[in-house]
């Protein structure tokens, strides 16, 4: 069973992922999928997720699950998970299914791994493989338990639309007290335009060599240009140049963009662990023994002042913008 | 206010991680081991909650002898009590949850605090799981925190944005970075935390769901090709990102 996770009545990404790497296991295995959508009037979307490859969507819907809330949602997910005889569950491990997992987990006396990047079965067994110390190292896990929780992260596995069918549709029936609704989400602030690190494709990041708060905008036209996340080192999130949530690194967050662009940062060990797992990167550095270009599978050692306009101007050109 | 801090003591963040010959932990030599950072911002918080509403701040952790020095950190950050739910076994998030849980249930709790995530297992589960076994609310990703009455406002960090989060007492809350600038502990402080007792426990037994197989180094990716040295390069960078890499 999946959780695919929808706001404002659009699926996330990460939901179809889910729900594609979930297939994968299904089929291997020979078992049902069934999706799980919450939220208020979301059966119109539900039946879009059989082109990931569920059979069945389960929506739960009530005009007050319009707004995330902790214990509702969870509750809601693993009364299905309970009655559907559910044996694997798997969720985005974005902000809202980091939040929900291990309560499910603890409610379905489920195992919980989470943040997986690779998933398997060996001797009808699930294995999976997660990132630990921010990516210095890989443990391969088993869940013990008979009910397992797994959570995938975004960006990693891959939404392919296979079977191209619509997905039957049910309404579940739940109840919930009032007292399940005591936690809600009041207001959802979005920060308009601005793409999340944990989330984006292509991410610019900048460091101490950018010497000063002013010089970001460097970085934000080109990633603008990219469509791509401004992220940010912790010396300079530490300076108070940028955000917190902007931060990439073992403290900030673990990214695997298919493409990481670092310009003006050397490459603390903390700083690389929260990378090196991106496909493709790139490395702008005045100082050729900077650590940063023993993972780039490009570099140029120069003046990112100099490089970086001259960058944007190029791509701009490229993508005829 | 009865505020408890769950603190983890953990590899800092220069680490360079070595697999032990049991080929499923890290091996600890020459480790430097420290206060999980994201469990400063959550002592900070217990000390600034005390601060406006009065009460005790009391830090717990689960390991082995070593996490006492962990402990003392907190003691000479403010808190008034330490305990040690003295264990030695491998545990997974469920099994550390339980024994927290366990231990906190005894002690009614209106706020229990947690780091966003351990730096070293990374699973960013422990404080929801110990808030559903207390069955209470929890806020996880926290970076704003207010406390009126029994109402609690919390503000969490979601992609792109926040969520602004209403709930009440008693409630576990996991910090972020943001929520607010650790302390660093005063010399007097320290001199007064060397002093101050560590209440030994024993935590329930383990009894773990997850288990590692094996822990291995991610492929080591080989460094690529200096493309030049300055601006110039530009044209043939973007040109291998187009063609080559086909990522723009």
């Amino acid at each position: 069973m999946v959780f695919a996770e929808q706001r404002e009545n659009k699926f996330k990404k990460s939901a179809f992922e889910v729900v594609s790497a979930a297939n994968t296991l299904a089929k291997e295995s020979g078992s049902e999928l069934v999706a799980v959508v919450i939220g208020d009037q979301v059966k119109a979307i539900a039946s879009s997720l059989g082109a990931y490859g569920a059979s069945r969507v389960i929506a739960a819907e009530n005009p007050k699950l319009r707004q995330y809330s902790t214990t509702a949602f969870a509750n809601i997910v693993s009364e299905i998970a309970l009655k559907e005889k559910a044996e694997i569950l798997l969720l985005p491990a974005s902000a809202m299914g980091k939040d929900l997992a291990p309560r499910i987990a603890v409610k379905l006396d489920a195992g919980l791994a989470s943040d997986c990047t690779a998933l398997k079965w060996e001797n009808s067994e699930l294995i999976a493989t997660r990132p630990v110390y921010a990516g210095k190292a890989l443990v391969d896990v088993k869940i013990t338990s008979a009910r397992k929780v797994v959570t995938l992260r975004p960006n990693v596995f891959s939404a392919d639309q296979a079977d191209g069918k619509e997905a039957a549709v049910e309404t579940a029936e739940f109840t919930l007290s009032d007292a399940e609704y005591s936690t809600m989400v009041k207001e959802t602030t979005q920060s308009s335009g601005r793409i999340d690190v944990a989330e984006a494709d292509i991410i610019v990041s900048g460091g101490r060599g950018l010497k000063g708060p002013e010089n970001f905008k460097l970085i934000e036209e080109l990633a603008g240009v990219l469509g791509a996340a401004v992220g940010a080192s912790r010396a300079v999130v530490d300076a108070g140049w940028r955000p917190h949530d902007e931060q990439v690194g073992q403290t900030g967050k673990t990214v695997s963009p298919s493409l990481y662009i670092a310009v003006g940062i050397s490459g603390a060990i903390q700083h690389l662990a929260g990378m090196s797992s991106s496909k493709y990167i790139v490395a702008i550095n005045k100082d050729k023994d900077a650590p940063i270009f023993q993972l780039a599978d490009y570099g140029i050692v120069g003046d990112a002042f100099e490089i970086i306009p001259v960058f944007t101007k190029e791509v701009r050109t490229l993508l005829g913008k | 206010m009865k505020i408890f801090v769950c603190v983890n003591h953990v590899p800092d963040t220069e680490t360079k991680v070595k697999v032990a010959s049991d080929g499923r932990s890290v091996d600890p030599t020459g480790v430097n081991y420290v206060i999980n950072p994201f469990d400063e911002l959550a002592v900070e918080e217990g000390l600034q909650l005390k601060q406006k509403h009065g009460g005790e701040v009391v830090a717990v952790s689960l390991g082995g002898d070593a996490h006492k020095e962990t402990l003392r950190k907190t003691l000479a950050m403010g808190v008034d009590k330490a305990v040690l739910l003295k264990d030695g076994t491998p545990r997974d998030s469920f099994s550390v949850a339980r024994a927290l849980a366990d231990f906190l249930k005894e002690q009614s709790p209106e706020i229990v605090l947690f780091g966003k995530q351990s730096i070293d297992s990374d699973n960013a589960a422990v404080a929801p799981m110990v808030a559903e076994m207390l069955g209470i609310p929890s806020v996880t990703v926290v970076v704003k925190l207010e406390i009126d009455g029994t109402k609690v406002t919390a503000e969490r960090e979601i992609e792109g944005g926040h969520e602004k989060v209403e709930t009440q007492l008693p409630v576990v809350i996991a910090a972020q970075k943001g929520l607010n600038e650790p302390r660093y502990p005063s010399l007097k402080g320290i001199m007064a935390a060397k002093s101050k007792p560590i209440e030994e426990l024993q935590p329930s037994p383990a009894s773990n769901k997850v288990e590692v197989l094996v822990m291995r180094k991610p492929g080591a990716k080989s460094a690529g090709k200096i493309i030049g040295n300055d601006a110039s390069a530009v044209p043939e960078l973007v040109r291998l990102l187009h063609e080559e890499a086909k990522v723009i």
